[in-house]
C-alpha cells in the first residue's frame, strides 16, 4: 500500500497523460464526431468504414516500410556505425562529432524541415540541384520522384542520434580490459566489434530497436512538413493519415470520430508490438537483477 | 619463445612520465618480475610490451626484432589481466578458444589445444560454464589458459594473484612457477607484492616513479640493495632505517643520533670517511640483528619497548629517543617489555646510504 503511495505522483501523471487520452480516443472512435461536435455513438461504424477505405492497404504498407526502413537503415544500423566510429577516433574528436550529430535534435522541427526543403527543392536553387547544375545536369524533383527516400533519410538523419548516444555510452562502459584482451588475442577492429562489442551491447541494441519502433509508428511531423504525405498518399503513414483526416480540410467535414478510430488501431498495434518485443527480446531478463556477480 | 630487450623505454601521458628510460633484458625462457608500488609504471611497461600502449620513446625488441610498430595481434604475447578480462558472454571453452578462432585454426585443432591447456591447469570440468559461474581462482586459471593456448612468445602477467585469497595465492604462486618451468615460456610478472616477486621470479626489476631502481636476482636485492628505496621496499618486516650523523672519535667512525650511537667496523670506512659531519642513513634488517643478555663490545644497549609475537618469531621494538629499532628474535628467546638487552649487528649485514640515497657498500659502489 505504501508502495502505491510512493508511486502515486508518477501514476497520476501516467493516468492524466496516457490512460485518459487513450480511453477518450477509444470512446471517440465509436462516435461520428465531426466539425459539429455531436457525440453520436455509431457502434463499429468507423471500423466498418476503415475496412472499406481503399487507402488503408496502401497506408498500412507505407507505415511498415517507413517504420522498419528508417529503423533498420538509420536508427539502429547508422546509429551503431556512428557510435562505433565516434568511440574509435579518440575522446575529443568523438565528442565533437556526436555533438554535431545532435544539432538537429536541438533545432525546431520546422527549421529542420525547411532546411531539407531547400536541400531537396525541385528548382535549380536547391542545394542538390545546384550541385547537379554545376556539373551540367538538369534539376530533379526529389520529393515527388523519391518520396520514400526523402522521408526515410530526413527522419533517419535525426533519428540516428538517439541510437548513437545510447550505443556510444554503452560502448564506453565496456571495461577496456575486454577490448585490450581481444586485441592481444589477435582480433582486428572488425573482429573486436563483432565478437566483443556487439554481444556486450546487446541490451541497448534491443532496447533502441523496440523503443524506436514504437516512436516511429506514431511520428509524422517531418513527413507532414516535407512531403505532406504526398504525392497522392505515396508517403502517407497511418498516424499522418489520422492527423490529416482530423485536422486538415481533406474531407471538409473534420471526421474526428473516424480519425480517433484510426488512432485507436495504432495504439493497439503499438501495444501488440511492445508485447512481441518484450517476449522475443526477453526484456524481463534485462529488468531482473543479475543472477551472478562478476568480479 | 623469445628473449626480450627494452632500451630507454619511456611513456608520457600528458605531463606525467609513467615510465622513464627503462632498459632491461630478459633471456629466452626467463622469468622476471616488475616490482614496485602502485603508480610506479610497471603495468604501463607491460602494456607497452603487449602493444596496447605505444612508447613515447625507446625500443622494444623480441629476439632482436624491433617490435615498436607491430600490432598487438602480431606480437604473439599472452596477457593475463588483473581483472582476468574473461569475456562474460562466452563459455570457458569459447574464452580459451578465442585466440585460436581468430587465428583461423581448424575445429579439431582448437578442440585438442583447449583440452590440453585446460588439463594443464585442471579446469577440464568447467569448460561449459560462463565466467560468472566461476570462483576467482577458477577465473584466474581460465585467464591463464587463454594466454597459454596460443603458445605465446612471451607471457605477461599483470598482478595475476592479487584478487585471490591468501591461501589460494600461495598455491597459485607455486602452480604458475611450475607451469613456467614446464613450458619454458619467457614470463614477465607485474606485482606490487615483494613476496610474489621474490618467490616466483629469477630476476626482479624494482621500479619507483617510472624509473628502474635495481634489476637483480632476489637474493642480491635483499643482501645488496642499491639504494634507500629498494632497501625500504624489499624485506618484511621492513629494514630499520635510522638517520644518523657520521662522527670521528679516536680514529673510529661513529654513526650517531640523539640517544643512539653505533660504532662501525672497518667495512664501510673507505666510503664513509669523506662524509664525516654529514647525515647518512643506517640500514639494519630486523632479522640481521641478534639480541644478547651479556654485554657485547660491538652491541648497542637498549630497553625493550614493545613486543609483537608473529608466530614464527617475536618482533622486539626498542626506542632510543627519536630512534626506533625493530629486531626479529627467535620464538625460543624469552623477551619481556622492560628487559635491558644488547643489540648485536653483524658486520657484513650493515647498510649505510649516503646523502643521495645510494648504498655506500663498496661492492655496490663498484657495480
Amino acid at each position: 500500500m505504501q508502495g502505491f503511495l510512493f508511486l502515486s505522483p508518477g501514476l497520476l501523471l501516467i493516468l492524466a497523460f496516457f490512460i485518459i487520452p487513450a480511453v477518450v480516443t477509444a470512446v471517440m472512435g465509436f462516435t461520428s464526431l465531426d466539425y459539429r461536435f455531436k457525440w453520436d455513438f455509431v457502434g463499429l461504424g468507423n471500423y466498418y468504414r476503415m475496412v472499406r477505405d481503399y487507402l488503408i492497404p496502401r497506408i498500412l504498407v507505407n507505415t511498415l516500410v517507413y517504420t522498419f526502413g528508417t529503423l533498420g537503415i538509420f536508427n539502429v544500423t547508422f546509429g551503431l556505425i556512428l557510435a562505433l566510429l565516434t568511440t574509435s577516433v579518440g575522446e575529443r574528436a568523438g565528442l565533437f562529432f556526436r555533438a554535431l550529430w545532435l544539432l538537429p535534435r536541438f533545432t525546431p522541427p520546422v527549421v529542420y524541415a525547411a532546411i531539407w526543403l531547400w536541400i531537396l527543392s525541385p528548382t535549380k536553387n536547391g542545394l542538390l540541384n545546384g550541385l547537379r547544375a554545376a556539373v551540367g545536369l538538369s534539376p530533379v524533383a526529389w520529393i515527388s520522384q523519391h518520396p520514400w527516400g526523402v522521408i526515410i533519410i530526413t527522419n533517419g538523419i535525426i533519428g540516428a542520434s538517439m541510437g548513437m548516444l545510447v550505443f556510444a555510452s554503452a560502448i564506453k562502459a565496456i571495461p577496456r580490459d575486454y577490448l585490450w584482451a581481444a586485441r592481444v588475442d589477435g582480433a582486428s577492429w572488425f573482429q573486436e566489434v563483432r565478437h566483443i562489442i556487439l554481444p556486450l551491447i546487446r541490451w541497448p541494441l534491443m532496447f533502441i530497436t523496440a523503443y524506436q519502433t514504437l516512436s516511429l509508428l506514431t511520428s509524422y511531423e517531418y513527413i507532414l512538413l516535407i512531403t505532406q504525405g504526398g504525392p497522392f498518399h505515396a508517403s502517407e503513414v497511418w498516424s499522418l493519415y489520422a492527423y490529416n483526416l482530423a485536422f486538415s480540410s481533406y474531407s471538409g467535414t473534420y471526421p474526428f470520430g473516424y480519425a480517433a478510430a484510426l488512432a485507436t488501431v495504432l495504439v493497439v498495434i503499438g501495444a501488440v508490438a511492445s508485447v512481441i518485443y518484450w517476449r522475443i527480446f526477453k526484456f524481463r531478463e534485462m529488468m531482473a537483477p543479475p543472477r551472478i556477480e562478476t568480479v | 619463445m623469445a628473449s626480450l630487450r627494452l632500451e630507454g623505454l619511456t611513456k608520457r601521458f600528458g605531463n606525467v612520465v609513467a615510465v622513464n628510460g627503462l632498459s632491461l633484458a630478459v633471456d629466452d625462457g626467463g622469468f622476471i618480475a616488475l616490482l614496485g608500488p602502485s603508480g610506479c609504471g610497471k603495468t604501463t611497461t607491460l602494456l607497452m610490451i603487449a602493444g596496447i600502449y605505444r612508447p613515447t620513446a625507446g625500443k622494444i625488441y623480441f629476439d632482436d626484432v624491433l617490435m615498436n610498430d607491430v600490432a598487438p595481434k602480431d606480437r604473439y604475447v599472452g596477457l593475463v589481466f588483473q581483472s582476468y578480462a574473461l569475456y562474460p558472454h562466452m563459455t570457458v571453452f569459447q574464452n580459451i578458444a578465442f585466440p585460436l578462432r581468430l587465428a583461423k585454426r581448424s575445429r579439431e585443432e582448437i578442440e585438442r589445444k583447449v583440452k590440453e591447456v585446460a588439463a594443464l591447469t585442471k579446469i577440464e570440468k568447467l569448460l561449459a560454464r560462463r565466467p560468472g559461474q566461476l570462483s576467482g581462482g577458477q577465473q584466474q586459471r581460465v585467464a591463464l589458459c587463454r594466454a597459454l593456448v596460443k603458445e605465446p612468445e612471451i607471457l605477461l602477467l599483470d598482478e595475476p594473484l592479487s584478487n585471490l585469497d591468501a591461501r589460494l595465492r600461495i598455491e597459485t604462486r607455486a602452480e604458475i612457477k611450475r607451469l613456467q618451468r614446464e613450458l619454458g615460456i619467457t614470463t614477465i610478472l607485474v606485482t606490487h607484492d615483494q613476496v610474489e616477486a621474490m618467490t616466483m621470479a629469477e630476476r626482479i626489476a624494482v621500479m619507483h616513479d617510472g624509473v628502474l631502481q635495481q634489476y637483480d636476482p632476489p637474493g642480491v636485492l635483499y643482501d645488496r640493495p642499491k639504494n634507500l628505496f629498494v632497501a625500504s621496499f624489499i624485506g618484511d618486516p621492513p629494514m630499520n632505517l635510522v638517520p644518523v650523523r657520521v662522527l670521528e672519535q679516536g680514529g673510529r667512525l661513529i654513526l650517531s643520533a640523539d640517544g643512539f650511537q653505533f660504532s662501525l667496523g672497518e667495512e664501510l670506512r673507505e666510503g664513509l670517511s669523506p662524509l664525516v659531519g654529514q647525515e647518512v642513513v643506517l640500514g639494519l634488517r630486523p632479522e640481521d640483528l641478534l639480541l644478547s643478555r651479556e654485554e657485547r663490545p660491538e652491541g648497542i644497549p637498549g630497553e625493550v619497548f614493545l613486543t609483537e609475537p608473529l608466530g614464527g618469531g617475536i618482533l622486539v621494538h626498542f626506542a632510543f629517543g627519536e630512534v626506533k629499532l625493530r629486531v626479529l628474535a627467535p620464538r625460543e628467546q624469552p623477551v619481556e617489555v622492560g628487559d635491558r638487552l644488547w643489540i648485536v649487528p653483524q658486520g657484513e649485514k650493515v647498510h649505510v646510504f649516503g646523502p643521495d640515497g645510494r648504498s655506500l657498500r663498496e661492492a655496490d659502489a663498484a657495480a
